[in-house]
């Protein structure tokens, strides 16, 4: 029963036909992130009709996936991957599961905090948070620089007007 | 012809030289822009990585932004695009996220405001005259390959792209600057997107894969509408220029301040002119 639970939840949340999914495998073999994965697109499915929530929400997979929706184009059943992807990750925050690409979240956690704070993104200061939670202050240092040299990274945040409006959306998602 | 505009985060960040671009070739077309009142982040990918309210929410404040002036949108940043439309698209199609959106946000949708991507707006045929009218250096010898990548494809329901596995509106563009544009594998494949950030070593990968075989193409450039397209492919590699589109167009068209456009790459194009 709970597994048939599980299927029909994410169906509902994700608006995706999963129970077709009939295992041909076209979402993985056009899945440019397939090889990082723990369990590769068409095996999520199956794991979704399987009821294997815990696995799931545990899995490297669904931080993995960069949304590029190659999967979903091809599919022959008309299943979206990407928005199953997203239902994923969100019960796995939502139910306090530890993320099994932690760096991801936190660069998600870390552009999200600029909107919030600003209603756009300040790069600079964004990054900065990002390195904080990362406590990895070398990687593409190089790259960093050369950005701001290039003026790409300016050191001012633009802001929204309507700033409480913005907190309102963040309040209503329970972030 | 008047529209409304949303610049996005990257119109002063890591994109500067396309927006500029873009706003000098639309210019010149004498297609006018107005900036919409107010305007937030749209979420990027980060929003719908957390939550999907918080994705919808976000692009749906700047359609109600939209919604205030009454004329199409144009999105020049094919994340920001793809983030709006698909709001829309929602808006549009499921009544109960419909009703969420216009309580949380206090508006009405009227669904009369289009959301449209630079390339939606001068690739249809009927700007192709004037186009080329418009062209003083054609971008004769110039051999490049177009990269579609993700955004402003999939999903084609959202995205309107004329064809999903092989897009020719770019091709199309450049062959009326007088480029010639090479048949190639890559055009709708995948970036890394943010794994640029989060895990360059595979982005890097993903990255040099496409450009292997822009190479072996035999492109002098790489074309692009997208602006985390243009960061990841021209950060990690040194092989081939990266060109928005509309700074081609802009060269063309012999507009805007090309010279210091150039500066702002990783990989200079200055040698292609």
């Amino acid at each position: 029963m709970a597994q048939q639970n599980f299927l029909a939840e994410v169906m509902a949340a994700s608006g995706q036909p999963i129970n077709l999914c009939y295992q041909c495998r076209k979402c993985t073999l056009g899945c440019p992130m397939a090889e990082e994965f723990d369990f590769p697109p068409n095996m999520v499915m199956r794991m979704v009709q399987l009821g294997m929530k815990d696995e799931l929400l545990r899995s490297k997979a669904i931080w993995m996936c960069v949304s590029c929706e190659t999967c979903g184009t091809r599919c022959p059943n008309g299943i979206k991957t990407a928005p199953v992807m997203d239902v994923l990750r969100e019960a796995c925050l939502r139910e306090g599961v530890t993320p099994a690409d932690p760096v991801t979240v936190d660069f998600h956690r870390s552009f999200t905090d600029s909107i919030r704070k600003f209603g756009r993104v300040h790069e600079a200061t964004m990054l900065l948070s990002y390195k904080l939670k990362t406590k990895n202050f070398t990687g593409d240092l190089d790259v960093g620089l050369k950005l701001f040299l290039r003026g790409k990274i300016p050191l001012l945040p633009k802001k929204a007007k309507n700033l409480n409006k913005i907190k309102d959306i963040f309040k209503k998602s329970d972030l | 012809m008047k529209y409304s505009y949303y610049p996005g985060c990257t119109s002063h960040s890591t994109a500067i030289e396309y927006i500029e671009a873009s706003l000098a070739v639309l210019q010149a077309l004498g297609i006018e822009l107005q900036e919409l009142p107010d305007w937030s982040c749209c979420g990027a990918a980060s929003a719908h990585n957390l939550s999907s309210t918080l994705a919808l929410g976000l692009s749906a404040f700047n359609i109600a932004e939209a919604e205030k002036l009454g004329a199409d949108l144009v999105i020049p940043c094919a994340g920001c695009f793809n983030n709006l439309a698909r709001a829309d698209y929602a808006l549009r199609h499921d009544e109960q996220k419909r009703r969420e959106l216009e309580e949380l946000l206090g508006f009405t949708y009227s669904g009369k405001v289009a959301m449209l991507s630079v390339v939606d707006l001068i690739a249809d045929p009927r700007w192709r005259e004037q186009i080329k009218a418009l062209v003083k250096k054609p971008l004769q010898g110039l051999k490049v390959v177009c990269y579609y990548g993700c955004a402003v494809v999939r999903p084609a329901e959202i995205t309107g792209v004329d064809d999903v596995e092989n897009p020719r509106r770019l091709d199309e563009l450049m062959i009326a600057l007088g480029a010639e544009v090479i048949d190639w594998s890559c055009k709708v494949d995948c970036c890394g997107g943010d794994l640029g950030l989060t895990h360059p070593d595979k982005a890097t990968v993903l990255v040099n894969g496409i450009v292997d075989y822009a190479v072996a193409a035999g492109a002098d450039c790489l074309v692009t509408s997208c602006a985390l397209c243009q960061a990841n492919v021209d950060i990690r590699q040194q092989r081939l220029p990266i060109m928005y589109f509309t700074e081609l167009m802009a060269e063309a068209f012999q507009v805007g301040d090309r010279a210091r456009w150039w500066k702002k790459h990783f990989n200079d194009p200055a040698g292609l002119f």
